[in-house]
């Protein structure tokens, strides 16, 4: 195959950046989208160039470490995958690619497409656990939890953290990545004793970061690789109103 | 063996029945008064299931800790990708699991090459492992009645592995990531992400700190503490293709074998049979698929060479050659990884591999579906299947997966006492990084046990006998000791971005890990681990006069980054293919072709065992091969020497 | 007290905080729209009807100011915290993208502030042709029984066709607001689960559409000659 790259270069956070363009050739049909930027920066090194950096580890869409914004898309426009898990064979011979880094203040450019999400560290870091000391757990077994109750807390727990959610809203915001945490932890009776100040605490420190609001546009949920529910935006609205109600009664 | 113990290094395991080591062992620790507690200082290096959870529950305890990755951030360590589950031995299903049976379970399929003492610590922390989990949210599987379901797992008689879907480790790595989390803002911890170890730092022989690169700014600093943790994982990408995330390397434990920490058996890698096989020479990872499609698909390849690159449809039932059925006629598709790994891999050696390069199997479920129904098969592996779709563009339904091995888990790892201390005072070592509880062979949903039971429950006991002997705050990074192991970093740095030569980093790792697979892989024998020993030097050589490294150290340089971590993966690989040359004999994820069973063995026409089998030499080598380096740098091996004073050594069958 | 007020100051400042104030305010404006269009259709009643349906709504002053002081301080507020609410999303986004894209965001959610501002200038042209009756003679419109003569107010109001064009126009941008606004109130206050989204989306269209319809027939029917004097 042959493409033609836009990509996104930026030497540093603080330089300004610009699309460059890059032929890509040759490039086999089974390669993912990350082992054609491979070939690609092969080439780029043996031109005497830089090679283009982004951020990726794992390779098999459970790390969360990519974050490319593929002609628009997070994760490119296939459905519950991350771009590592994107191959060729979903684009054409002479298509164009756009290459950006996943946008938001609150995720500021390294370089190029790499993008610093310790943004989600501080806000788990605000009160997406659940404070148990190690080694005073009682038996895993004392407390039985409702299959469904367990199923959905899976279904939210199964966020990897990469961002696309924030990257494709319109305004950067991360409700999809904060409700998740917070459904996860809230449905389960573990999470119960923190629940309020987890919600208060997170939208907080949410806030703080910069992120943006929801306007319930959904394009997180259908960018989202783990196909995380935005149903779950709407319970977390809900528990911090309850939460700052409590709180304002004492 | 009692002569044999002269050049053994002190394991310090407890004495007493082994039913009672870990207790006593606790109670004659030393302890350290949450007072003083704070006047220490430890750095944690990595942050997977291992290091997160040592760093959370240190500084729970009152510790300074500094924790370092090289991910964006802690939840991103490779330990996410673990699918399977996690053992204990809880017996919630009664079936007769015990601490004993899984001490037992762990050693037999260790191949009799793991220390006991440790085993049985890891089997009986394992029930607390699981409390934990749960306390902290950890959404595992349930039963309609609420109570924690648990699947059988790797050939296990007894269902002891607890899961959350086929994403067992991500869901714990995302508790012990929280933890982490927890501490970092109750202010016991001090992330540094993005920031990569690059030298091991001693002071008067005691580990004392490590000198790091900031991954963002390219600023190499010192970082000082009373003693240091390591829990940096395996070193399965010197094979350059494996399961293991990109970024995986064998920079910090290497580096700490070069200031003087033994390595021990690195030998023992564990190949996983059922792996999407390599597609072209562009590949950048091999992805794992559960191996509990071996259940219901048949493994095969065609019998006749003309029949390769016919559609598998085309090739008639006879002319196929279902190899591990014929060859294992009690076991078939289920028989060991290790065996299924090098049957596959013999076929394809004898130009009967079919697909991309001739490396790759048949797991064909067509038998499957037609018995069972589309439904049913879809009910079981609908995800796989999707998952194989995805990336391979074929329909699995319609036709026979392509599988082959690849490259998962290794065994080996930096040497350590029960107290999970290296030889090099202060130096500890976590999880996958030591070598100490799998043996020459890990079972499966026994690693995420391992690097939990390491990080949450045995550190945090053992840690004080070191310290307390030690003054808090002894060293400062003013020390010449890190001055000069920062001149050491720089100029490797300096040397890697000045060669300026014409071929990639990539191209170099590729290269070395294609001869490392072909000669110390799946089997090895003497003739070809001497090929590699040969190769190796050449190799080392024209990277450091013609690697590429475009770009200054100054700010992000991926290439830099890699650069370094493969420099050390070809000196690891000659430390691997020395090791491998020595062990003359077959264990575990060791397989040299010299030593296996043939049919003149008694075991074979008995029929205990079969042809082809490992076949292990107890009386020369149930040893732990700890290996040192002289004045000058060549290897210096010590031997632990393995007692087995609860378990009788017998040959693995799988009758 | 004075931590009960800073509990809700803080709500205010916080996204979901001014969010809900959206949708409540917006929960509100949407009962009006019903209220509102059912008084206006007395309209097909006849003269008598709709003029003493006023005169009603006009006896009880101090009621009828509350309710429109009410309305007033919702649709400030509403527009008031949705302004904040946009330029902290514009700062938020940052660098837009070179190839833009959208998955799933349906038109009317990506132009609310659009749609909003016009609403607004129609609700301002609204009040000063009907309610305050400025640059008109409305006021000067008595019936038989000495009432306020509404129904020729709206004929009249409604014949001049340039006039009835911008009620419709803004009727449909109305409409267009509620039909992602509607269901948005649910989502924003807490009130969705999985099962009842599909319900609350679709009552939130036929809402949007009966409301469309239910307005838009006056404006018609003067037009089209069916409702007069």
């Amino acid at each position: 195959m042959k493409l033609t790259l836009k990509v996104w270069r930026q030497h540093d956070p603080s330089s300004e950046g610009s699309i460059e363009t890059y032929e890509a050739n040759d490039i086999p049909e089974e390669a993912s989208f990350l082992e054609m930027l491979d070939i690609v920066n092969n080439g780029i090194i043996e031109d005497g160039g830089d090679p283009i950096a982004f951020d990726h580890d794992c390779r098999e869409g459970i790390c969360g470490a990519c974050s490319l914004t593929i002609n628009g898309v997070p994760h490119g426009k296939e459905s519950a995958i991350t771009t590592c898990q994107l191959h060729m064979r979903k684009f054409s011979d002479g298509d164009t690619i756009f290459i950006e880094p996943f946008r938001a203040k609150a995720f500021p450019v390294i370089r190029d497409l790499v993008v610093d999400r310790s943004s989600f560290d501080r806000i788990i870091e605000s009160g997406g656990y659940v404070s148990i000391r190690t080694g005073s757990a009682v038996d895993a077994n004392s407390m039985p939890i409702q299959k469904d109750d367990a199923d959905t807390a899976f279904d939210a727990a199964t966020c990897i953290g990469c961002g696309a959610c924030v990257a494709a809203c319109k305004n950067a915001s991360a409700m999809l990545f904060v409700s998740a945490k917070a459904k996860h932890l809230n449905s389960l009776p573990q999470g119960q004793p923190e629940k309020d100040r987890r919600v208060l605490k997170m939208v907080e420190q949410m806030d703080k970061e910069g992120f943006g609001n929801c306007t319930n546009q959904y394009e997180c949920e259908a960018v989202c690789p783990k196909s995380i529910k935005s149903e779950f935006i709407s319970e977390l609205n809900r528990q911090y109103a309850a939460a700052t109600i409590k709180e304002a009664i004492g | 063996m009692a002569q044999k113990k002269s050049d053994t290094p002190d394991a310090k395991i407890p004495s007493g029945p082994i039913e009672s080591k870990w207790a006593k062992h606790k109670m004659d620790s030393a302890l350290i008064n949450p007072a003083n507690r704070r006047k220490y200082r430890v750095i944690v290096v990595g942050s997977g299931l291992a290091g997160g959870s040592a760093a959370a529950t240190l500084s729970e305890l009152g510790y300074k800790v500094k924790c370092f990755c090289y991910q964006d951030s802690p939840r991103r360590a490779h330990s996410i990708a673990a699918q399977g589950g996690i053992n204990a031995a809880k017996n919630y299903q009664n079936d007769g699991d015990s601490v004993n049976r899984l001490f037992y379970d762990t050693i037999k399929g260790g191949d009799f090459r793991s220390r006991e003492a440790n085993v049985y610590r890891l089997a009986e922390v394992s029930e607390n492992i699981i409390d934990q989990c749960v306390a902290q949210g950890v959404p595992f599987a349930r039963e309609y009645g609420g109570l924690l379901d648990n699947r059988s797992f790797g050939g296990a008689q007894v269902k002891r592995t607890f899961y959350a879907r086929g994403q067992t480790g991500q869901q714990l790595l995302l508790g012990a990531y929280q933890a982490l989390q927890k501490e970092i803002s109750a202010g016991g911890v001090e992330m540094h992400s993005r920031s990569e170890m690059l030298d091991l730092v001693t002071v008067n022989g005691h580990a004392k700190g490590i000198v790091v690169r900031d991954m963002v700014s390219g600023e190499i600093t010192s970082h000082a503490a009373d003693c240091v943790i390591l829990a940096t994982g395996g070193y399965g990408n010197v094979f350059f293709l494996s399961t293991n995330a990109k970024g995986c390397n064998v920079m910090s434990a290497y580096r700490a074998h070069k200031r003087g920490a033994y390595f021990s058996n690195p030998c023992y890698t564990q190949i996983h049979p059922t792996c999407i096989p390599v597609s072209g020479d562009y590949q950048s990872k091999l992805t794992l698929m559960s191996e509990s499609l071996r259940n219901d698909g048949r493994i095969w390849v065609p019998k006749n060479a003309e029949d390769i690159g016919k559609p598998a449809h085309q090739i008639s039932e006879s002319d196929r050659d279902y190899y591990l059925e014929r060859k294992y006629p009690s076991f078939g598709n289920l028989a060991p990884r290790d065996i299924a790994s090098r049957s596959a891999k013999e076929v394809c050696d004898a130009g009967l591999g079919v697909g991309n390069g001739g490396l790759g199997v048949y797991l064909d479920f067509a038998d499957s579906i037609q018995r069972f129904g589309k439904d049913v098969i879809s009910s079981r592996y609908g995800n796989l299947f999707q998952m194989y779709e995805k990336i391979t563009g074929e329909d699995p339904y319609s036709q026979p997966m392509r599988i082959y091995p690849a490259v998962h888990y290794t065994m080996g790892g930096l040497w350590v006492d029960y107290n999970l201390m290296s030889n090099v005072p202060g130096l500890h070592v976590l999880g996958e990084a030591n070598f100490s509880d799998h043996g020459a062979n890990r079972l499966g949903a026994s690693a995420l046990m391992q690097g939990l039971a390491d990080g949450y429950f045995v550190i945090s006991a053992t840690l004080p006998n070191y310290l307390v002997e030690e003054t808090p705050g002894s060293v400062s990074t003013d020390m010449p000791e890190f001055r000069e192991a920062e001149e050491r970093v720089r100029d490797r740095i300096n040397k890697l971005v000045s060669i300026n030569g014409s071929r990639s980093v990539d191209s170099f790792h590729r290269e070395l890990g294609l001869l490392v697979w072909d000669k110390c892989g799946m089997a090895r024998n003497e003739d070809g681990l001497k090929e590699a020993l040969d190769k190796i030097p050449a190799i080392r050589e024209e990277f450091w006069e013609n690697v590429c490294v475009p770009g200054d150290s100054g700010n992000m340089n991926k290439e830099l980054e890699k650069a370094g971590r493969v420099a050390d993966f070809i000196d690891f690989a000659e430390l691997l293919c020395n090791d491998a040359l020595h062990r003359e004999e077959s264990c575990g994820g060791h397989f040299r072709e010299e030593y296996q069973f043939t049919k003149d063995d008694p075991e074979v026409s008995s029929g205990y065992t079969n042809e082809g089998e490992a076949k292990r030499r107890d009386e020369d080598f149930a040893y732990v091969a700890a290996w040192g380096r002289n004045e000058d740098g060549t290897l210096n091996l010590k031997k632990e020497w393995l007692e087995f004073e609860n378990v009788k050594l017998a040959t693995r069958s799988y009758k | 007290m004075n931590l009960t007020a800073n509990s809700f100051i803080k709500f205010y400042g916080s996204s979901i905080g001014k969010k809900v104030i959206v949708a409540l305010t917006g929960l509100a404006l949407i009962g009006f729209l019903l209220g509102h269009m059912i008084g206006n259709l007395k309209v097909f009643a006849g003269p008598d009807k709709i003029n003493a349906y006023a005169a009603w709504l006009h006896s009880m002053p101090s009621l009828l100011w509350m309710a429109r002081i009410g309305l007033i301080v919702c649709f400030v507020l509403h527009i008031y915290t949705t302004i904040r609410l946009v330029l902290e999303n514009r700062s938020a986004k940052g660098n837009r993208y070179s190839a833009n894209a959208t998955v799933k965001a349906s038109g009317a959610s990506r132009t609310m502030f659009w749609s909003g501002v016009i609403i607004l200038s129609f609700v301002i042209y609204h009040i000063l042709h009907f309610t305050a009756r400025i640059g008109n003679d409305y006021d000067g419109y008595i019936d038989a029984s000495g009432r306020h003569d509404v129904f020729r107010m709206v004929v009249d109001g409604f014949s001049w066709w340039p006039a009835s064009l911008f009620y419709i126009i803004s009727m449909s941008l109305l409409c267009w607001h509620l039909s992602h606004g509607f269901a948005s109130v649910f989502q924003t206050l807490g009130l969705r689960t999985e099962r009842t989204w599909g319900l609350i989306k679709a009552t939130g269209y036929a809402y949007s559409s009966i409301i469309f319809i239910g307005n838009c027939s006056i404006p018609v029917s003067v037009l089209a000659g069916w409702i007069t004097y």
